[in-house]
């Protein structure tokens, strides 16, 4: 349209941080808050929403997204709360062994894919372990506009109830806790029952909990369209495989620990992504050619899109033998 | 840059007009001698000194004296103006968005100071200095939404994100291409542009909504869209259709350089912190053909793209009827030599009309 | 037969299905007129459905209503009108909790306004089965005027408010319940052609 169309930097604008706190809440969950490295304050943001955070780990860069857990309405500080996985791919070890106060970093801008329906006459959230995070965001944003919710959180032990102190201090009314070490449960199915008409669930937590959330309310004959679920999948290890880079004309190897994406980024390849996580849709990648076997793992093409051989979400997904992309 | 406002109508009288300087940045749709629908998207950040996609929010000559005929609008019709209840957030939203720009781009006539949530807005060109409290509505006259887009030229569509979907659940429409919000509020972004012919088959609107899903906090976008209107008039709504129709039958080969108009809608979005929805104002910039004319390129290039049209978008767009004389008028500014590509006029280097 | 197929239409345009029965403790059935034999279809291949159904119906003129009370729903309700109806509906839909299976079948004005008060009390639009039977008249909203004119069945009609004639858009808001009426003779007073019956 006008002169000198402007790209769109992949990941969306970035914002540069400064590490303002660090702190341990238990054996396995860290708290980092960031402030503005030029002081200013934080574009506001919404209940639900993400920011990728970029670890410069020697050569190589990990982005990994985390939800914002601080006040939306507070825009001095960004807070996310990040949980140890020993066996995992790095980014969270990176957080809690390397990361100080004081340390410079690039997030950015907030972007939600787990909002809160505004429409809705209650919400009722259901958290399991480190799932808790973007309802503390949104607790807050509702709390100021007197919106009706309650909270039912379920932990492995009272030791590892991340934050269970203060949001039972402040909502005592509200927020139900269930440790997983003294045999209690979620009871759901009398939860779901009696509910008004326009009650809004919400769930986050690992798989299995969203699957059992999801199951339940659909026998239960909740309408699909006011059960809301996040889940961020990590890209998983799989065998090494070839990638040609049409557009680029580059040929890359994909190592067994780490995903298509990173790979293309390793490479020089400028690429669209924004939730890392196989959520948003933004790194949706043609397919030009496929020799093998496709391991798809995202939630954002539907089932004949996968079965078609023509897209591939290179953030999470996979491929054995070899692959040709429009890229 | 101190903006000389224009006192002006856009009925009765049409006492609208441009200035040299408005003819110049007028915003031409067409970067080809042919058009289809497109997606054509691209980043809404600045553009070149004095061009329409310079600020955030373009105040031009017309500033006042449109938001004088929409005020008049909403007077006849309150129905113009409407917010979901769901939707009071995002309103605060846009209010905060469009007043730091403003005040930010054009610190000249709009001033915003903030202590906290105690925030005062001056607005020099309409006389208004007002102190409210942010995210308070019972310390503003109208609604956040209504407050601020009085004070602000386009159509605004304040669109809910939910189910991988955008719903219009808001709206101040006052100006706008032949659609009633009234109508279409609550519709999904497929349904409220049903209307539409061919775009849907060419997929455009799946991969125009994909695009919007993902519109970021921070990286707003924007595209052109156009279509024809007979006399400077805003308001083309379907509401006073059975009113304002019968002007198109006006048109004679001695009026039509000065009565028809090429209307063109300058779309930005930008996400909305808050509350995740996405605004969606449409700007609307008149031309003459007769002003278009002294520019040789538009001249050349707006004969072919009328002339080529296919027969589903001139009806849709209203001009079916009037196309043959519109193609008599317009052929006298093609003299057949080749266009350079782009929408700008090329002044300079585009040679004048060889006939 | 009450079936009618209609036309392949704009994205608009309401597209109805046929009710199958749904998990959930309590169903509400709002029907008129010939919308009584899909109750009667689905309670045939469903009849433990009807223990937990109320069943609000509109004859207009039909006999189905006996038909309708065999079928044994726990509650049963005959509306002469469906603005008499309304006020029952409006607080069964009040009262209720998630998981409540709403089932609208007949006319489409009647649809169209029995799912605009359902979601309003809060269940989503995608949430609530539709089958149309019988009349394929229209309810329409002139643009113009803003006022309803029921059973509209021919193309182009006169507005019951203000008397413009308006042609039949396929474009429906479900907020009003309604289809678009535009004024048909703007550009040339007075030219309106010969009304014909829709699907004609």
């Amino acid at each position: 349209m006008s002169a000198a169309p402007q790209k769109a930097k992949p990941g969306g604008q970035q914002i540069p941080v400064v590490v303002s706190a660090v702190v341990p809440l238990n054996d396995l969950v860290t708290r980092f808050e960031f402030q503005c490295r030029d002081g200013g304050a934080f574009p506001p943001f919404s209940g639900g929403a993400h920011t990728v955070v970029e670890m410069k780990d020697g050569d190589l860069t990990r982005l990994n997204p985390y939800s914002l857990m601080s006040d939306p309405a507070d825009s001095s500080t960004y807070a996310i709360s990040v949980r140890r996985e020993d066996g995992g791919r790095g980014g969270s070890l990176f957080m809690h062994q390397r990361v100080k106060q004081g340390d410079e970093m690039m997030i950015s801008y907030p972007v939600n894919l787990f909002s809160l329906d505004l429409r809705a006459k209650k919400h009722i959230f259901f958290a399991g372990g480190i799932g808790i995070t973007p309802f503390m965001a949104m607790i807050a944003q509702l709390e100021r506009s007197n919106g009706n919710w309650e909270l039912h959180y379920a932990c492995r032990t009272e030791s590892l109830g991340t934050y269970v102190d203060v949001l039972s201090y402040k909502y005592p009314n509200k927020v139900h806790i269930y440790y997983d070490d003294q045999n209690q449960a979620i009871p759901l199915e009398d939860l779901l029952d009696g509910q008004p008409l326009g009650t809004n669930a919400y769930v986050c937590g690992p798989k299995g909990m969203i699957d059992w959330v999801h199951a339940a309310a659909s026998a239960a004959g909740w309408p699909d369209a006011q059960v809301h679920s996040e889940e961020f999948l990590k890209p998983e290890p799989g065998r090494e495989f070839e990638v040609r880079l049409c557009k680029s004309g580059k040929t890359i190897t994909v190592g067994e620990n780490e995903s298509l994406l990173e790979a293309i980024e390793r490479a020089g390849v400028e690429a669209p992504f924004l939730c890392r996580g196989g959520a948003c849709g933004q790194c949706e990648t043609d397919v030009v050619k496929a020799d093998g076997e496709f391991v798809h793992r995202d939630h954002w093409l539907d089932d004949d899109q996968h079965a078609s051989g023509e897209k591939i979400m290179p953030c999470v997904s996979r491929f054995l033998g070899t692959l040709e992309l429009d890229r | 840059m101190t903006i000389q406002f224009n006192d002006e109508t856009f009925r009765d009288d049409y006492s609208f007009y441009n200035s040299d300087w408005a003819i110049k940045r007028f915003p031409f749709p067409f970067h080809e001698d042919s058009y289809m629908y497109a997606v054509n998207m691209e980043q809404h950040r600045g553009g070149p000194e004095g061009s329409v996609y310079e600020k955030r929010f373009d105040v031009d000559e017309h500033y006042v004296s449109e938001m004088r005929d929409r005020a008049m609008v909403l007077a006849d019709d309150p129905l113009r103006c409407q917010s979901l209840p769901h939707m009071t957030l995002a309103g605060w939203d846009l209010l905060e968005l469009i007043m730091v720009s403003k005040s930010e781009d054009y610190p000249d006539l709009f001033e915003l100071h903030r202590d906290g949530n105690q925030w005062r807005w001056v607005n020099k060109p309409l006389g208004i200095d007002d102190t409210f409290t942010f995210l308070d509505e019972t310390t503003l006259p109208y609604g956040p939404m209504e407050y601020i887009t009085r004070q602000t030229q386009g159509d605004f569509c304040v669109l809910d994100q939910r189910d991988d979907m955008l719903w219009m659940d808001a709206g101040m429409v006052t100006t706008q291409a032949d659609w009633s919000l009234d109508f279409d509020i609550g519709m999904n972004f497929f349904e409220w542009h049903a209307p539409v012919p061919l775009a849907h088959e060419k997929g455009i609107f799946k991969r125009a909504l994909k695009f919007l899903l993902n519109i970021q906090q921070g990286a707003p976008a924007r595209r052109l869209n156009w279509t024809m209107t007979v006399n400077p008039l805003l308001d083309t709504s379907p509401e006073n259709y059975h009113i304002w129709g019968i002007q198109k039958t006006t048109l004679t080969p001695e009026n039509i350089g000065s009565k028809q108009h090429l209307r063109v809608e300058l779309q930005t979005f930008f996400r909305l912190p808050r509350s995740n929805a996405l605004v969606f104002p449409i700007r609307c910039y008149l031309c003459s053909f007769q002003d278009l004319m002294t520019m040789p390129k538009w001249g050349r290039r707006l004969h072919r793209v009328v002339r080529d049209l296919p027969v589903e978008l001139a009806t849709y767009k209203g001009f079916i009827d009037n196309r043959p004389m519109m193609l008599d008028y317009l052929s006298q500014f093609d003299d057949g030599l080749p266009t350079s590509p782009g929408v700008w006029p090329d002044q300079e280097t585009e040679p004048p009309l060889q006939k | 037969m009450s079936k009618f197929q209609f036309p392949e239409s704009i994205k608009s345009r309401p597209v109805y299905g046929t009710l199958e029965p749904r998990p959930g403790k309590a169903h509400l059935f709002v029907a008129d007129a010939e919308g009584a034999e899909a109750i009667l279809d689905l309670a045939a291949a469903s009849p433990d459905l009807m223990a937990g159904a109320h069943i609000i119906y509109i004859p207009k003129g039909t006999d189905f209503t006996e038909k309708l009370r065999d079928l044994n729903p726990a509650q049963f309700y005959e509306g002469p009108t469906y603005a008499a109806s309304v006020q029952r509906l409006r607080h069964v839909l009040e009262n209720a909790h998630q998981g409540l299976q709403v089932y609208l079948t007949g006319t489409e004005g009647l649809m169209g306004q029995a799912q605009n008060e359902a979601m309003q009390a809060g269940i989503p639009h995608t949430a609530i089965q539709t089958e149309h039977r019988g009349s394929v008249a229209r309810r329409m909203q002139c643009v113009h005027c803003k006022g309803i004119t029921e059973d509209v069945i021919t193309d182009p009609f006169v507005c019951a408010h203000c008397g413009l004639n308006l042609f039949v858009r396929d474009h429906y808001s479900r907020r009003l319940a309604a289809y678009q009426g535009v004024c048909i003779d703007a550009e040339d007073p007075g030219n309106v052609p010969e009304p014909v019956e829709l699907y004609k």
